[in-house]
């Protein structure tokens, strides 16, 4: 991991989907530090899956450029510089719990004594020991994503990628899993790009929170969240907590993104990608 | 026959307007030149190769096309009508058998699978001897049908009437099926919801259920179609019926040291046929049924 | 997909589990002993003409006193639909997956694969017969094989491309290649397509065998069998054979339901419900 360089690096990144001319983003810059938690929030169909996924080089831009790691988006893919996790946990049924895990170690090519260990290290980070020979669908939501996030995290990358990964659970398993995440984070020390629904959430775990437009869409204003770390499920009742979720709040009405009318941009980028 | 009980129905992606379908249609018309002149190219390295394996390749067992397709329009026999024309008449005798058959399986089949949808113990009972039914090969029973139904019909229907039955023993089956899977995709919820509307048994079924099994009935439909003319050219061989596509089929499978481009051209007008059910039926799927558009790699 | 809570898989007693398998099967037990019952009635209380339908006991007695040819033939037919099963389901496999990586020419072949689909299969026997010979088992396979091709291939095509894009991205996410993600990703998530299609193959196999035979063959098949003895008025001897293709079609099928069973014991269409 270079020292200096931005982890994530987002210059006049724009974004258009030919099918439907839809203006997706406009004009992003944006740097991320290492080690880092940006939460990106946003209304549905701002941009803000789509620009975790430039990100990830799962989609292209149309103008701007995105530098991860210092190098291109496309060379950090390659070099599998990140995790990602979505909200659906996306786990294979045919495969066990330490077979899911190990997955990008055996695209990565990993002996089978290493994966071992390291999966066994990954549900000792995440708690799931025990769970070994588990199939998906025998654990619960919440335990589904933490197998996903054990995953994300097995090969170690520095960059952590997570596209609203709780917004399938209910509040107090999210509220459970915030808490775990940060725990995570700080363990592993990796810079992480959020994406989230949840003005609360995004408070609670993030050092800044970019907020942004209605579509198309632009950063409509960054708030700097100088709550004390490491967090604690104490932060949630701290006086502080309240006026940073006012901010986020303010700058999402700035946005339009309170009176914006709902959208998805899900098909747009499945049929563009021609996944 | 096909298939009959898929794992979901068979969607299409629906392309609106004139001009994708045309580009299907010339898409489809080059896949069929194509294997055209892969048959044409395989006969002639077959020849020059006098390849044995798999089968032997000379005039009599891979004719040209062009000689099949020619072959419709020479006389069926010296001085006789044009190959076409006899079989054009042919196949319309043995549509109309085929559509009675595919009335009447559609029918039945719907009735069992709505009966069988609101009881699992009638379906625990019953489906393993309905899907029993379709390994028992239709044309042993086909004699013993005839034999049984023709007596019973009236004069006009005697001549195909059994074999419309026949058609309709192979129709019936995956529209029992795949209705049945239909009938009970209804989300729960919306039966919940109609519950609460307190709509009794029926009322549930006729406005939830029904509607909400119409994909699968069409993907059942579309392949019952092409199974309704199999059954009715099957059905035609013990009834002893001339005028239909299998009298055509054993008449020019006995003269084929000496035309066999006649029993290939059959076999085409035939093949034609079992698609333009087919068809029919998948113009009136996009006519009737609206669907959601899957999201899926 | 999510799960409330914990689900642990009942490791109880196989007895426990067998037994709930049996229960199940009670119903259709009892229609077939009622059906049974009222068709050997009916037969003797109306005194039904015998060619129409022999009583299930003239049938049984048939059954046992013809048992070895009755045998004989059935191995022979089973041989061809095994032989065809294996070449058309092998042939549409690979089919498949050339087509779902090529996506657009697996697009613009669909349509000829379900209209193929449409082609009466009797229009194929008196021509695999002119290829391979009456008599040769060849000719029979050859029809099970045309007969099963296409319906495994739709359905495999189906399996292969029915994947969610998520899970698509996160193999992307992992650098991983199209072959990889075949590998890991579409084959494992088509196999309840490929079974179920592989099922109905079963049956159509046996059919097409069968079928075949009927127009022209070796007088050991099982199809010579039916149509001979119906000419010859011996009815009991037509349908015991008919109830030999019918059973082995049955035991085909549920074989291969077996092996699904077995190696597919992830899946939720197995699980307890």
């Amino acid at each position: 991991m270079t020292t200096d360089a931005a982890a994530v690096s987002i210059t006049d990144l724009s974004k258009r989907f030919v099918r439907g001319d839809v203006l997706a983003l406009d004009r992003i810059d944006l740097d991320v530090q290492p080690g880092e938690f940006v939460s990106l929030i946003g209304p549905s169909g701002c941009g803000k899956s789509t620009l975790l996924r430039i990100i990830g080089d799962l989609i292209r831009p149309s103008e701007g450029a995105v530098l991860v790691n210092g190098k291109s988006a496309h060379q950090a893919r390659l070099d599998r510089d990140y995790g990602i996790v979505f909200q659906d946990a996306v786990l294979y049924d045919w495969r066990t719990v330490v077979k899911n895990i190990a997955l990008p170690l055996e695209l990565a090519g990993w002996d089978r004594k290493r994966r071992d260990t390291r999966v066994r290290e990954m549900l000792e980070l995440v708690e799931l020991t025990g769970f070994e020979k588990h199939h998906p669908w025998q654990l619960s939501g919440g335990m589904q994503q933490r197998v996903s996030i054990a995953r994300a995290l097995s090969f170690s990358p520095p960059l952590l990628l997570m596209d609203e990964p709780f917004g399938a659970l209910d509040e107090m398993t999210r509220e459970r899993m915030n808490n775990e995440l940060l725990r995570i984070w700080q363990e592993t020390l990796s810079t992480v790009v959020f994406v989230t629904h949840s003005i609360a959430e995004s408070v609670f775990l993030s050092t800044r929170v970019v907020v942004m437009s209605a579509r198309p869409g632009r950063i409509a204003g960054i708030a700097e969240i100088d709550l004390p770390q490491p967090r604690s499920p104490e932060t949630r009742e701290d006086a502080r907590f309240a006026d940073h979720i006012t901010q986020v709040r303010r700058l999402l009405r700035k946005g339009h993104a309170l009176d914006a009318p709902e959208e998805d941009e899900t098909p747009l980028y499945v049929a563009e990608e021609g996944l | 026959m096909s298939s009959a009980a898929v794992a979901r129905p068979i969607v299409e992606p629906r392309s609106v307007g004139l001009l994708p379908a045309l580009r299907n249609a010339g898409l489809s018309l080059l896949v069929l030149a194509v294997g055209c002149v892969l048959w044409e190219a395989y006969k002639w390295l077959g020849e020059r190769l006098e390849l044995t394996r798999p089968f032997p390749v000379n005039g009599r067992t891979m004719p040209h096309v062009y000689d099949m397709v020619g072959q419709l329009f020479e006389p069926s026999r010296r001085n006789g009508p044009l190959l076409i024309d006899v079989l054009l008449d042919a196949a319309a005798f043995t549509a109309k058998e085929a559509a009675a058959g595919f009335l009447l399986g559609a029918a039945v089949g719907f009735a069992i699978a709505v009966v069988l949808s609101e009881s699992k113990l009638l379906q625990r009972g019953f489906l393993p001897y309905i899907v029993a039914s379709q390994t028992i090969p239709i044309l042993a029973i086909a004699p013993m049908v005839v034999i049984w139904v023709s007596p019973k019909l009236p004069e006009s229907l005697a001549g195909w009437g059994a074999v419309a039955v026949i058609s309709a023993y192979l129709t019936f089956f995956p529209v029992t099926i795949n209705t049945l899977r239909g009938l009970q995709s209804a989300d729960p919820r919306a039966v919940e919801l109609m519950r609460s509307y307190a709509a009794n048994r029926w009322r549930i079924l006729w406005k939830l259920r029904i509607p909400a099994s119409f994909p699968f009935l069409f993907t059942a439909l579309k392949i019952a179609a092409p199974a309704a003319v199999v059954g009715a050219i099957i059905g035609e061989l013990p009834s002893s019926i001339q005028d239909g596509l299998a009298g055509a089929i054993l008449n020019f499978n006995q003269y084929y040291i000496t035309s066999p481009e006649s029993l290939w051209a059959t076999n085409i007008i035939a093949a034609a046929l079992g698609i333009l059910f087919f068809v029919v039926v998948a113009l009136a799927e996009r006519l009737l049924v609206r669907r959601a558009p899957e999201n899926v790699a | 997909m999510s799960v409330q809570g914990v689900v642990v898989v009942p490791r109880g007693t196989l007895g426990a589990r067998v037994g709930r398998g049996v229960v199940d099967w009670i119903p259709a037990a009892a229609v077939l002993v009622l059906g049974i019952l009222a068709w050997e009635g009916l037969v003797r209380g109306l005194d039904i003409q015998r060619f129409l339908l022999p009583a299930p006991s003239a049938i049984l007695d048939t059954l046992w006193e013809r048992r070895e040819e009755l045998q004989a033939a059935g191995i022979y037919t089973f041989t061809e639909a095994l032989g065809g099963f294996v070449i058309g389901c092998t042939l549409a496999v690979l089919a498949a997956i050339v087509l779902a990586r090529f996506r657009s020419f697996g697009r613009a072949l669909m349509p000829f694969a379900i209209a193929a689909n449409a082609v009466p299969i009797i229009a194929f026997a008196p021509i695999t017969n002119q290829w391979f010979g009456p008599l040769e088992k060849t000719s029979k396979m050859a029809i099970a094989a045309i007969l099963v091709f296409f319906p495994v291939l739709v359905n495999t095509l189906r399996g292969l491309t029915s994947v969610r894009p998520q899970s698509i991205e996160l193999m992307r996410s992992y650098a991983a290649g199209e072959i990889e993600i075949f590998r890991r990703v579409r084959i494992p998530s088509s196999l309840p397509y490929l079974f179920s299609a592989l099922k109905v193959a079963t049956v159509l196999a046996m059919i097409g065998a069968v079928v075949g035979e009927y127009f022209l063959s070796s007088q050991e098949a099982l199809g010579f069998q039916i149509r001979n003895s119906a000419a010859l008025f011996q009815f009991e001897l037509a349908w015991a054979a008919i109830v030999v293709a019918s059973v082995l079609g049955i035991l085909f099928y549920s074989s291969v339901a077996l092996v699904e069973r077995l190696t597919m014991s992830w899946h939720p269409s197995s699980r307890a419900d």
